[in-house]
């Protein structure tokens, strides 16, 4: 009776702690079926858990798009929320296979921290939040204001510079957690939230008036925001990168979720080569040759996973701007499949 | 001058009745306004009592939304405590984003142990030692595997997914019947006549009592994966259980050691005398005493426990405050002036009713207990 | 395990294994070398990480400029400072609002300790509610019920509260005037000082009377007017003045003037209050420690009701109430970290928070974090040891 106890114990023990092998990331995520992906604890748009705790977002798309490529089946995800501060070590430490929150690709982060950016899903900027009351229209009018800023991000360095640069002076709230910031700045603590202009458009919509709240035109830095994994493991990388890459390329040929598998019927080569039709571009990447057909299938195209979640008719309300694609005047490029 | 001086020849005047003892005036006399400054305080505290009191009874009763409210209620001006918000989100706040089909599971846990607990604090009730290791070895097994699933075709609910109270009474439950033993073990550890044994339980202990627990938290959470071999990952519900156990021990070594200190050097040596081992001795004569010297201070250290299960929010957990706080900030549907309040406050009366709880049967306990000594 | 008692010496030979002795080093060696591999398994797997991250080590990065703002600083500080700095700024936030929080949690904690034992049942009610209420809820809950219903529950900047004496009060803190002293004022620096040495002297030569003579002396009374009496002349004679810089309201906020943010505020609140309701618990301990027998001799000396309190109860209940009350402050100051959370700039979210992020050197931010408690709880105990070595009870 001990016994067995000790031994169920035990296995309840190693259950919650997990060893994986080192060497290739897509086998253990075979292996335990699923992708363990790092998330925001909830900025809407990117990624945020609805009542019934069903994740959306752009950010979770791509989660869904690597599971879509990966186990043809876009729900194979799972979500695990970190704080700014635990990100970069549960990437690293292997807590999460990809890290896919608003996480600003830096050169020290690429360099110094292990882990290697996929690429940019969503061009930012850092911006400026203020009450409509106030009658700010620049935010070189924000000489003396109190700003809230959530800690540990390169939002906080950011607006230093900004307001050194232009000899403005400026107090700083600053707080752990994101929420906070939030909340404090509702309140009234500050007169300005400041944070990727992407994510002040997602927090106004949380307001209760966000018509009450407007953003400021500049965009006093370049917030380049996408997934990451860990370094070392180039498969894994390359499967990240064309997971991404494909959510374009997709977009670009006009393959969309409705019309996929008509588009299995395309004489386009282009088409052809995305779909698996021609050739096989997914066993080099250690998955099926209709990879990119299961993602636009089931999650859908860079153009409607924008739309859905932070596009023009969603409350958040951004347009295409930088992230429409490059022949439509914006800088998206996915390099050729082929 | 030889002569009788004097004798008395008529009776003294009677004197007035004592003051009564008894009754409602006599009370009030005594405690009351037993002195000029006795007085004063009385009536400060009145007037204290008659500002406060119709506020605070407004807000809780007589102008709050009850359960069955709604949010346009809640809204009004003049509009007290929203109680409908809670009872609309008692589900989250007790289970988080468990999956709602799968809620029964939780709800036999919550049942079981509390199937499992009463009796073991019943002083009468039988099958004490049964009981106990049901409770504390069984109990949490069978719970975590009907919690957690995947196995005997339940169906897997990762740990992420758990949340509100049942995140705070996992932690608690789970760090109260870890960090006791660790606790006794270091302590006697402490007064180990060996060096090298004392001394790493005595740096152990100094070093986690010196230093807030939210810097051990975020050591569990954020360094502890780096302290693992590569590749190894712990949940992060077994980081945070880790990082409170291990915090809490550290307490209760402190007090058992004062248990263990107050044991006459006697006691000792009968026992060694008696030709019992160490752990016999410690086991059969030292600890029983020692230990109910101490309950209360042992308590004292679990209730703490018990409040510190809401830093776990810190490090990006999910137990009832962190639930409460997410509704306060994101449920739209509720926003009214009071919301964010009335959710604190329930958030407070919860973790107050535990761990007053808690503090009322230790003083039972210690009383009955105590009976040992009176004469 | 233990030997002494055994007197083994005495006993017959037994085998090597069951020597107590013996026994006694193998565990010690076994607990050793589980502990040495332990640390030694932490070590080689963080390097191993670490190499695996690319991460480089080591404090240097203490003399890089931090880049961040601390808006709430006892020292100079600027987006060009540098780590160590903010290092600085952070210990002594901590060591602000703890301080301030220690006196005002006993001043708040001893009355209620001494209400609660009041026989006024009203009065020994309230103070029983505030402590099993306050006592029972956890202080982080407590910290976001003040800071966020207190900011709501204050208007906005251009609606401030104005207050005598040129002080504000809104959303963004309490604005005071600033004193600014002029030069001669470090006349008056030195007169405080001398008038705390002359109080010192004459407590102290007060006692001797006392002990020598049996004539009290009121140390008080005479302290207080030589504690404020000598200042003011010195201050007056200097030709000192001090002027007033007032807080201004400029476009956005009050500029100018002492301003004490509400993240600040609150967190002081909230451990005030917290560690009160601790406090008085121990002080209430503490008295109803001493013997009833105490008072009654000392009742039957003849010592009034006052002196029976402050030359026998006060000093022996203050033996038993010292310790714990210490371990309070230091409860007290551990718990500001919690600060961290509302936004308080203390050592944990500049050093543990902010900086661990930009840097990137988790282990190094947190062991200095860490080290810093650590020192403010060994000078404690050490004080503490002090003290009880100094109040023990000389037994005959």
């Amino acid at each position: 009776m001990q016994k067995q106890l000790v031994t169920l114990a035990a296995s309840a023990m190693l259950s919650l702690t997990a060893v994986s092998a080192q060497a290739a990331i897509l086998d253990d995520v075979k292996a335990k079926g699923y992708v363990q992906c790092g998330v925001t604890g909830g900025v809407p748009g990117f990624s945020a858990p609805d009542s019934n705790n069903v994740w959306t977002g752009i950010e979770v798309d791509f989660c869904r798009a690597m599971a879509a490529a990966i186990f043809n089946d876009a729900d194979a995800v799972r979500y695990t929320s970190l704080t700014s501060q635990e990100r970069f070590t549960a990437l690293s430490s292997g807590e999460v296979d990809v890290l896919s929150r608003t996480t600003t690709w830096t050169m020290s982060r690429d360099t110094q921290l292990g882990i290697s950016f996929v690429g940019t899903m969503f061009y930012d900027g850092q911006g400026f939040m203020v009450r409509k009351e106030d009658g700010i229209a620049s935010a070189l009018d924000l000489s003396g204001a109190a700003i809230c800023i959530e800690s540990g991000t390169t939002t906080e360095l950011n607006a230093a510079d900004y307001f050194a640069a232009n000899k403005m002076e400026f107090n700083t709230v600053v707080f752990v957690d994101q929420d906070e910031v939030v909340k404090a700045y509702e309140d009234g603590r500050c007169d300005v939230y400041t944070t990727d202009s992407s994510a002040l458009a997602a927090e106004r919509s949380k307001f209760a008036n966000p018509d009450d709240h407007i953003i400021l035109p500049e965009i006093i830095s370049k917030e380049p925001l996408g997934p990451v994994v860990r370094s070392g493991d180039s498969q894994w990388f390359n499967l990240a990168r064309w997971t991404y890459f494909a959510l374009l390329e997709a977009e670009e040929l006009g393959v969309t979720s409705a019309n996929v598998d008509e588009m299995l019927g395309s004489d386009n080569p282009a088409i052809k080569r995305l779909l698996g039709v021609e050739g096989d571009f997914g066993t080099p990447l250690g998955i099926t040759k209709d990879w990119a057909y299961q993602i636009v299938k089931l999650v859908g195209n860079y153009a409607e996973t924008y739309d859905r979640n932070v596009g023009p008719s969603t409350p958040i309300g951004l347009e295409r701007g930088l992230n429409a694609l490059w022949k439509d005047g914006g800088i998206q490029y996915a390099p050729p499949i082929r | 001058m030889t002569d009788i001086g004097f004798v008395r020849s008529d009776l003294v005047e009677a004197r007035p009745a004592p003051v009564r003892t008894t009754g409602a005036i006599a009370w009030a006399q005594k405690n009351l306004f037993s002195t000029p400054l006795d007085t004063v305080l009385t009536i400060l505290g009145l007037l204290f009592l008659a500002w406060i009191v119709p506020p605070l009874y407004g807000f809780f009763f007589g102008n709050a939304v009850g359960p069955n409210g709604t949010v346009e209620q809640c809204r009004m001006e003049n509009a007290g405590a929203c109680w409908a918000y809670i009872s609309s989100e008692m589900e989250f706040f007790i289970y988080g984003f468990y999956d709602i089909p799968e809620q029964w599971r939780p709800n036999i846990v919550f049942a079981l142990g509390a199937l499992l607990l009463v009796p073991l604090l019943i002083p009468k009730a039988p099958f004490k030692k049964t009981n106990a290791v049901l409770f504390l070895a069984v109990y949490p097994i069978v719970s975590y595997f009907l919690l957690a699933g995947g196995v005997f075709g339940l169906r897997e609910i990762p740990t992420e997914k758990w949340g509100g109270l049942l995140v705070t009474l996992i932690l608690s439950v789970i760090g109260i019947t870890l960090s006791f033993p660790l606790g006794v073990i270091l302590a006697l550890g402490r007064q180990s006549s060996m060096p090298i044994i004392k001394t790493v339980c005595v740096g152990f202990i100094e070093l986690i009592r010196a230093v807030p627990l939210i810097t051990i938290l975020f050591m569990a959470s954020i360094m502890l994966p780096l302290f693992m071999p590569q590749g190894m990952t712990v949940d992060k519900f077994l980081r945070a259980i880790v990082g409170v156990t291990l915090f809490t021990s550290a307490y209760v070594a402190e007090v058992v050691r004062g248990g263990l200190q107050a044991i006459p050097r006697g006691q000792y040596e009968a026992a060694s005398a008696l030709g019992l081992g160490y752990w016999k001795r410690m086991w059969f004569i030292i600890l029983p005493q020692a230990l109910k010297h101490v309950i209360p201070g042992i308590v004292n250290n679990f209730i703490a426990l018990f409040k510190d299960t809401s830093l776990v929010y810190i490090v990006g957990m999910k137990d009832l405050l962190e639930a409460v706080k997410t509704k306060n900030d994101t449920a739209l549907e509720w926003q009214s002036g009071n919301t964010a309040t009335t959710g604190y406050i329930f958030a407070a009366m919860v973790f107050w009713v535990f761990c007053f709880g808690m503090s009322r049967y230790s003083i039972y306990m210690e009383r009955r207990l105590n009976t040992g000594y009176k004469r | 395990m233990t030997t002494r008692d055994l007197g083994h010496d005495a006993a017959p030979r037994v085998s090597f294994y069951n020597d107590p002795k013996i026994r006694g080093y193998i565990y010690q060696f076994i607990v050793a070398a589980v502990l040495v591999g332990f640390i030694f398994w932490i070590v080689k797997n963080t390097a191993a990480n670490l190499a695996a991250q690319n991460k480089t080590t080591g404090f240097d990065f203490l003399w890089k400029t931090a880049g961040f703002d601390i808006s709430f600083s006892l020292l100079p500080w600027s987006r060009a400072s540098f780590y160590w700095e903010a290092f600085l700024v952070g210990i002594l936030n901590t060591l602000l609002v703890a301080f301030i929080g220690i006196i005002l949690a006993t001043m708040l904690g001893f009355t209620l300790g001494i209400a609660r034992l009041s026989s006024n049942f009203i009065i020994s009610s309230l103070a029983t509610i505030y402590i099993e209420v306050i006592r029972n809820i956890p202080l982080l809950l407590q910290l976001f019920f003040w800071y966020f219903a207190v900011l709501k529950a204050m208007p906005a900047v251009r609606n401030s509260i104005a207050l005598p004496f040129d002080a504000f009060i809104n959303q963004r803190g309490i604005m005071v005037p600033r004193p600014i002293p002029d030069e001669q004022f470090g006349f008056t620096w030195i007169g405080i000082a001398l008038a705390i040495a002359a109080v010192i002297a004459l407590r102290i030569w007060a006692k001797r009377r006392l002990e020598a003579t049996g004539q009290r002396f009121p140390v008080f009374l005479v302290g207080l007017a030589i504690l404020i009496v000598i200042p003011t002349i010195v201050f007056v004679v200097s030709g000192a003045s001090v002027a007033f810089e007032l807080p201004v309201l400029e476009r956005f906020n009050f500029k100018g003037g002492l301003q004490i943010p509400p993240e600040f505020a609150a967190l002081l609140l909230g451990l005030t209050i917290y560690t009160a309701a601790f406090i008085a618990e121990t002080v209430r301990g503490g008295i109803q420690a001493v013997n009833h027998g105490q008072t009654e001799a000392a009742q039957s000396l003849g010592l009034k009701d006052n002196d029976r309190l402050r030359l026998i109860v006060i000093p022996q209940a203050m033996r038993v109430i010292v310790p714990p009350l210490t371990s309070q402050y230091l409860n007290l100051t551990k718990n500001s970290s919690l600060g961290a959370a509302i936004g308080y700039q203390e050592l944990f979210n500049v050093f543990g928070g902010t900086s661990l992020n930009q840097t990137g050197r988790a282990i190094e931010c947190i062991a200095m974090v860490m080290l810093v408690y650590l020192t403010f709880s060994l000078l404690t105990s050490a004080l503490m040891n002090w003290y009880n070595a100094r109040v023990k009870l000389v037994e005959r």
